[in-house]
């Protein structure tokens, strides 16, 4: 099996736990992810501002992929929709709208087919991979931890490009995946909130404020981590989880992990080749509740 | 002129001229909103800033004061989060309605610093993060690999875009 890895910006610069993490949960799983070097930004930072920018944006990237012959793998959820959201409207709709954008791309020597699908890992592994050969990989019982999942927002919305993955009102995916490495997972108010990532160059104190209602529930909820998919809801829990702290008076020390450094401590790999020693809340203590 | 008539023919300026913006900005499915509220009562900012109300914006637009909403703060605090899209029982893609009206306003030079900073980073760099030799240093030590520190794919984009648009 094998994917284009696209890695979007905010990945390669601030998240490096959760790449490491990912590339050696593929490695594991016989997933073999191809790096492009040429890929640029998704276009979702740009999409309230300049919409058909943001869309040329993601036909090259996806043009690139046409290119190399190979399906997209994607780790953030907002390059997800992204991606997904051009993918689906060149590859279905009218063919002028494809003509467009390909007259934009042709100065750079590339042409677009409308034939690309873009998937995020944590889709590809319940899609392709499937929970049974998941399990086989599975070495240690993290059954001494309590994990609050957050599903974010673009993993599953728009749900009408996402071809019926998943329920974007009742989600199950993260559950059956985290369930996998014997975890108790729980269920805590506001689960499928926002983390207010978007807002974070508009309103630092709304974003925050957002950001704070979440760990607020899952905190009180006695969850020992929060697990989630996307590199700008870590920037919000993990990143700015201390100016939280200090802002509004509060005290969490809750470790954020993602889903694929959750899985790789189930599959026996080493805490460090996990990116664990990046996470800004420590997770030594966690440590603690995981067998040798 | 009375100032009846005067304050009549503002109005209907004010009506005509919104329902052109509404059309131009193809947001005529606001018409069949029937103020059921699930889209506010859904928004997870509006639970932590009532400046930010999805309903209300609807029913500017609907009401001849869309100026008035391209020319506010409150516009810029929607997360694009889709909680309001996906259960508006009349299906008003409201998410896509706020950013047509964020496109709208940037053009019109309305947008917070931060977003504008957040366009010419990408403009100029590809990423909104850009990479330097330090970065490229230290996902080697991670085992990473390396990543182009530039990239001039992107104003090439920009460029034929701008071109077209003259």
């Amino acid at each position: 099996m094998k994917y284009a890895l696209f890695l979007g910006c905010t990945i390669p610069a601030r998240a490096r736990n959760y790449e490491l993490s990912a590339r050696r949960v593929a490695e594991t799983l016989g997933i073999e992810l191809i790096d492009v070097e040429r890929f640029v930004c998704c276009g979702f930072p740009i999409k309230s501002s300049k919409q058909f920018s943001a869309e040329l944006l993601s036909a090259y990237n996806l043009a690139l992929a046409s290119e190399a012959g190979l399906e997209l793998c994607t780790l953030c959820s907002s390059c997800t929709s992204a991606l997904t959201e051009v993918a689906h409207e060149l590859g279905y709709k009218d063919e002028s709208q494809l003509a467009a954008v390909n007259s934009h791309l042709g100065p750079l020597g590339i042409q677009y087919s409308g034939r690309v699908t873009v998937r995020h890992f944590a889709r590809i592994l319940i899609e392709d991979i499937g929970l049974e050969r998941i399990r086989k990989s599975i070495t240690k019982d993290l059954s001494g931890l309590r994990v609050a999942v957050h599903y974010g927002c673009h993993y599953l919305k728009p749900s009408d490009i996402y071809g019926g993955f998943d329920q974007p009102e009742e989600p199950t995916t993260l559950e059956e995946l985290v369930s996998l490495t014997g975890a108790e997972v729980i269920d805590y108010p506001g689960k499928k909130k926002c983390c207010g990532g978007p807002v974070l160059p508009v309103d630092e104190r709304v974003a925050l404020s957002l950001a704070k209602e979440k760990l607020d529930a899952v905190h009180e909820a006695g969850a020992d981590l929060l697990c989630l998919v996307c590199p700008f809801c870590s920037v919000m829990y993990d990143g700015n989880q201390k100016g939280i702290e200090n802002e509004f008076g509060v005290n969490y020390g809750l470790p954020v992990l993602y889903l694929t450094q959750l899985l790789g401590l189930a599959m026996g790999l080493d805490r460090k080749a996990l990116g664990l020693n990046m996470n800004v809340v420590k997770t030594k203590d966690l440590m603690k509740k995981i067998p040798e | 002129m009375n100032s009846e008539s005067g304050k009549h023919r503002v109005r209907a300026k004010l009506e005509t001229r919104a329902q052109e913006l509404t059309e131009r900005l193809e947001l005529q499915s606001v018409r069949s909103c029937y103020i059921c509220r699930t889209c506010t009562s859904s928004c997870p900012v509006t639970f932590i800033d009532p400046r930010f109300n999805p309903l209300a914006i609807l029913r500017m637009v609907l009401y001849g004061k869309i100026e008035e909403v391209l020319n506010s703060d409150f516009l810029w605090l929607c997360t694009s989060c889709y909680s309001c899209q996906e259960r508006c029982p009349q299906e008003i893609p409201i998410a896509d309605i706020m950013t047509k009206l964020k496109n709208k306003a940037f053009k019109l030079g309305n947008a917070p610093v931060g977003v504008r900073a957040q366009m010419d980073i990408i403009k100029k760099a590809g990423r909104t993060y850009p990479l330097d030799d330090f970065d490229n240093k230290k996902r080697a030590k991670a085992g990473l690999p390396e990543l182009p520190t530039s990239c001039d794919v992107v104003k090439t984009l920009f460029e034929s875009e701008t071109e077209s648009l003259k």
